[in-house]
């Protein structure tokens, strides 16, 4: 955050094609990110659909993982982020956004996971071990 | 639970489900008869100044220089007058409330039946967040954030003027409902299950006219951030901003992260409500628990979007008029970062007592106790650059003393109900409301009269009386204290939060002391007003130059009022606290040279885009069909034609700047010479 | 004070030619992006809350079609390359590749849409609608949202095809190009999202 945004922009005239640079990507670029995308497509769909793993959880969790591998291809080869364009803002704003979502997500179903197992006696899992 | 008062109404196609048995001031009761002499009195009112501007011909001004105006400086304004007005609207609630129950009890019910009462504490929360604090804090940032950084305008003028008309037509919505049907009585939240159930339109008044004023606000947030990042003067690096500049920047990178999911969790709230969908319901497998947590998600950074901003208008304030730089620069800047991340881990703690149990109530006991350290490393921060300095008691700077004094207790109480086991005791009790009030009307209230009397000079020209300023800081600093005072002892008693009426006659001299103590407050907002009103009228005698009170930052560099383009040549940085920089290097104006300047142009588009979404959200509200989808499609269909518009800007030429830099209200801008 | 030294601070703290205005558009329309992300991660954690309360209606596993998802999955991934392909084509000034690369990523996001309205309209037609349990109201929502900034999308690109046909590559609408290209690729990139979380993982829980 402190750091200081040192291409002081007004010094040089020419900060569109600076900016629009940063955006273009190739066609290899689309091709790899495409490749990646089907490849890491295709395995959680033949993980669940496939009944590879016995156990549920592995396969959920498999499947999250290999979501977040997809997520980070897509930001990478069809979004073209990196740490130049913008100055580092997008990539700022970027791991900013990613911390705040994961605090959103995770500690929302923390929360409710406890307030659920506390507060909701008519919840399926009260009535099979309460009464 | 609440019962559906009367059978479902049969609804017509043109008017929905609004008949006239929907004006309550056409009801023959008490409250009848209240909303009556309001609407009386508004419509009396409103037809005064509509008469006086047509008779003074001055729609076309008002049109051309104002609500078509992409100038950031206009629209500050126009958010101040509206934070201003609804003020009025948000203190008239409260100060029913203080007279309700300074006399309702035993036999007496007060002159407020609770239905009404409900109505009036939910209005006057969601109207003092949403339309006073949140219109004041966005004035105050658009008009100052830009001159600070040196630069022209906000990154996405039209953006910024279609904010302003959501925002209005949000408050616009809250007012409507104050005359065409009924408001929520859900609490400024809208908690289910009561917000699912109300049958009227008051939840839906409620969801629209926050949704308008939510969209309003992200557009500002995005605004904000663009403008800081791509639009500070050159040489201006980050460490070198004004710290009112770097905290716009954490609390608006902080209603990016929020807003949004405030506008889902009351999509779902309004999905729940008009299609029939299961998300906060008692029944169906609905989570009335997830409602409050989601809402809290956004609630909690919210009151951290409220006082970072007004920590930045101290920042400024302080080394002003302690004539030296502040103390603890970095420390400020990180501090407020801190708080920008920290305020995203502690929303639980305003439903300790849900029942989640020991873990989770511990965790979030700590971040709470933690966030209050960079506050209070603030707090020492100024303090210190007061320390050794020459203090000029101004009326910003008593603010800023008043601020100290109160908000520090405030933030002691906050402590103490972070203990989650002593929250058990607390919660919803008085002591709690005395406890947000305290942080709120001492850090936010009195940091906005502070910024208003410190920019009002750069933003009109003339200084604010000083005799009524102080009177207002007075009648407000005691009249706080009476008002809040009572409530943190009864709150020790166990009383609870939205009672209407009371048994105990032990508890009515405090509760009458209150009620004094916002009669107090209420001559100190009168004063305020007293204090405009005689400042216009001597403004040949208070009129200043650029820099009246000695300024540091880039905003004093210019004249008061600025131009249009705020500065002829843009400022190079070199330092902190630039001006001051520039002044000490014998800086001096220059008269000649100047080059043309370019500018956006005005637009029409965020007039029509706001009022076809206030007729989109009214159609709603009633169930009026067809114009609900009508301006719908009349919102999409403008948006469109706006993008057909590739001519946004002009140049103002170099024989206009020329002559404005002739003639303008400098006096002794470059000199420097203090008040 | 001598006048050199007045021209000499005048010059070291002003910029006495005009600068050339800096555009934020594609800046700000990133953070409008990450702003959108909290909208769909609230909408993620009620999935992920009452995402089994079932109410003893139809569980994710009864009512979701993972055939269907894997074309769907497929028409979204393919339209986010050629999309690709049109802003290469913009770089090389080739107009009518630009509009025909366009046109084909708008009319897989159409398909996209179409398949997922009729999943919709079959569901509830089976009497798994919405309002049937917590759990299809997240589901609808969260799928509904995206697929409602999918049909916003598709909305944008005709729009865009309007304006690049009559007033061909101006600076804006090159801007507009790369503000939309995020656009599509974002939400294919929520897509992942949902079709690992909601569908997959939620066809197991």
């Amino acid at each position: 955050m402190s750091h200081s945004n040192s291409h002081d922009h007004a010094v040089h005239g020419h900060e569109h094609s600076h900016d629009e640079h940063a955006n273009h990507g190739s066609l290899r670029s689309y091709l790899t990110g495409f490749v990646l995308a089907v490849i890491l497509t295709v395995i959680p769909f033949w993980l669940v659909m496939g009944h590879v793993f016995q156990s549920h959880w592995v396969t959920i969790t498999l499947v999250l993982l290999l979501a977040i591998v997809q997520i980070l291809v897509h930001v990478v080869y069809f979004l073209h982020l990196d740490t130049h364009s913008e100055g580092g803002w997008n990539m700022l704003s970027f791991v900013f956004t990613i911390v705040l979502v994961v605090i959103v997500l995770g500690a929302s179903i923390w929360v409710m996971y406890n307030e659920n197992t506390n507060m909701m006696p008519m919840s399926p899992q009260y009535q099979h071990n309460g009464e | 639970m609440l019962e559906p008062t009367s059978p479902p109404a049969a609804r017509s196609f043109l008017f929905g489900r609004l008949t006239l048995d929907s004006l309550p001031f056409l009801k023959p009761d008490l409250e009848g008869h209240i909303v009556l002499v309001t609407f009386l009195a508004v419509i009396c009112g409103g037809l005064a100044v509509l008469g006086l501007i047509t008779y003074k011909r001055l729609w076309g001004y008002l049109w051309r220089e104002w609500f078509t105006s992409v100038d950031h400086k206009k629209l500050g304004i126009m958010y101040m007058i509206l934070g201003t007005v609804m003020l009025l609207r948000g203190f008239a609630d409260a100060v029913m409330m203080r007279a309700q129950q300074a006399i309702a009890f035993g036999p007496n019910m007060g002159y407020l039946p609770p239905e009404h009462y409900d109505q009036i504490f939910t209005a006057h929360g969601s109207i003092m967040i949403f339309f006073v604090a949140m219109a004041y804090i966005v004035g105050l940032i658009n008009y100052v954030m830009p001159l600070q950084i040196g630069s022209r305008d906000v990154a996405f003028p039209f953006l910024n003027n279609l904010s302003f008309w959501f925002t209005f037509w949000g408050a616009i919505t809250f007012m409507v409902s104050l005359f065409v049907g009924d408001f929520s009585t859900a609490g400024w939240l809208g908690y289910p299950p009561v917000s699912e159930l109300q049958q009227g339109p008051g939840v839906d008044y409620y969801i629209w006219g926050l949704q308008l004023s939510g969209v309003g606000t992200l557009l500002s947030g995005v605004n904000f951030v663009v403008t800081i990042i791509k639009m500070r003067a050159p040489g201006m690096t980050m460490m070198k901003m004004p710290v009112f500049t770097w905290t716009s920047l954490c609390t608006s990178g902080l209603i990016i992260a929020t807003f949004p999911v405030l506008t889902a969790t009351l999509f779902l709230l309004s999905l729940d409500r008009y299609v029939g969908t299961h998300f906060f319901t008692s029944d169906f497998g609905g989570n009335v628990m997830m409602y409050i947590n989601l809402i809290w998600v956004w609630g909690h950074p919210e009151v951290y979007i409220l006082i970072l901003p007004i920590f930045g208008i101290y920042s400024e304030i302080v080394p002003t008029f302690s004539g030296k730089p502040l103390f603890g620069y970095s420390s400020m800047v990180y501090a407020t970062c801190a708080i920008m991340i920290l305020s995203y881990l502690v929303w639980l703690h305003h439903f300790f007592t849900m029942g989640s149990g020991a873990d989770v109530n511990s965790f979030f006991s700590l971040t709470t106790m933690i966030i209050s350290i960079p506050t209070g490393v603030k707090i020492f921060n100024w303090l210190f650059t007061m320390y050794r300095g020459r203090v000029h008691f101004t009326v910003p700077m008593l603010w800023t003393m008043g601020f100290l004094f109160t908000f520090t207790i405030g933030g002691m109480t906050g402590v103490m109900l972070s203990v989650a086991p002593a929250d058990f005791l607390l919660h919803n009790s008085l002591f709690l409301i005395a406890h947000f009030h305290n942080v709120i009307i001492g850090g936010v209230v009195f940091g906005v009269f502070a910024g208003v009397n410190y920019w009002f000079p750069k933003a009109f020209g003339f200084k604010l009386d000083e005799f009524w300023g102080k009177a207002s800081f007075w009648f407000w600093q005691i009249g706080f204290w009476l008002a809040f005072g009572p409530l943190y002892i009864m709150g020790f008693m166990g009383v609870t939060r939205r009672l209407s009426h009371f048994d105990n006659p032990a508890l009515q001299p405090y509760f009458i002391v209150a009620g004094i103590g916002a009669a107090l407050i209420a001559l100190g907002i009168g004063s305020f007003i007293v204090q405009i009103g005689i400042s216009i009228l001597r403004r040949k005698q208070y009129a200043v130059g650029g820099d009246p009170w000695d300024g540091r930052t880039l905003e004093w560099a210019t004249s008061s009022p600025p131009p249009d383009y705020n500065f002829a040549f843009v400022p190079n940085v070199h330092e902190r606290d630039a001006w001051m920089d520039m002044k000490k290097h014998g800086y001096q104006r220059p008269l000649e040279g100047f080059n043309d300047i370019h500018m956006p142009k005005n637009t029409a588009s965020g007039v029509v885009i706001g009022v076809l979404s206030f007729a989109c959200c009214f159609g709603l509200i009633w169930y009026i069909w067809w114009l609900a989808a009508a301006s719908f499609v009349g919102v999409i269909v403008a948006s469109i034609v706006h993008t057909f518009n590739y001519h946004r800007d002009y140049h103002i030429p170099k024989a206009e700047v020329n002559a404005f830099e002739h003639s303008g209200n400098w006096q002794d801008a470059a000199q420097g010479a203090n008040a | 004070m001598s006048s050199t030294a007045v021209d000499t601070a005048q010059s070291r703290f002003l910029c006495l030619k005009e600068q050339h205005a800096h555009n934020g558009t594609l800046l700000g329309f990133w953070i409008y992006l990450m702003s959108d992300c909290f909208i769909f991660a609230s909408l993620f954690a009620c999935y992920a809350v009452l995402g089994t309360s079932t109410a003893g209606g139809p569980t994710a596993a009864d009512v979701l079609d993972l055939h269907g998802l894997a074309i769907n999955t497929a028409l979204l991934l393919i339209s986010s390359v050629t999309f690709g392909f049109a802003m290469l084509e913009m770089v090389r000034k080739r107009k009518g590749a630009v509009m025909l690369w366009l046109a084909v990523s708008g009319l897989l996001a159409a398909g996209f849409v179409t398949l997922e309205l009729r999943e919709f309209a079959s569901m509830i037609a089976d009497g798994a609608g919405p309002g049937r349990s917590a759990f299809l109201s997240s589901f609808f929502t969260l799928v509904g949202t995206h697929g409602l900034h999918v049909s916003v999308g598709i909305l944008w690109l005709i729009v865009l095809m309007v304006q690049l046909g009559k007033f061909g590559f101006n600076e804006a609408n090159i801007r507009r190009m790369q503000c939309l290209s995020m656009f599509w690729h974002f939400l294919d990139l929520v897509w992942v999202g949902v079709f690992s979380f909601v569908y997959l993982a939620g066809v197991l829980r």
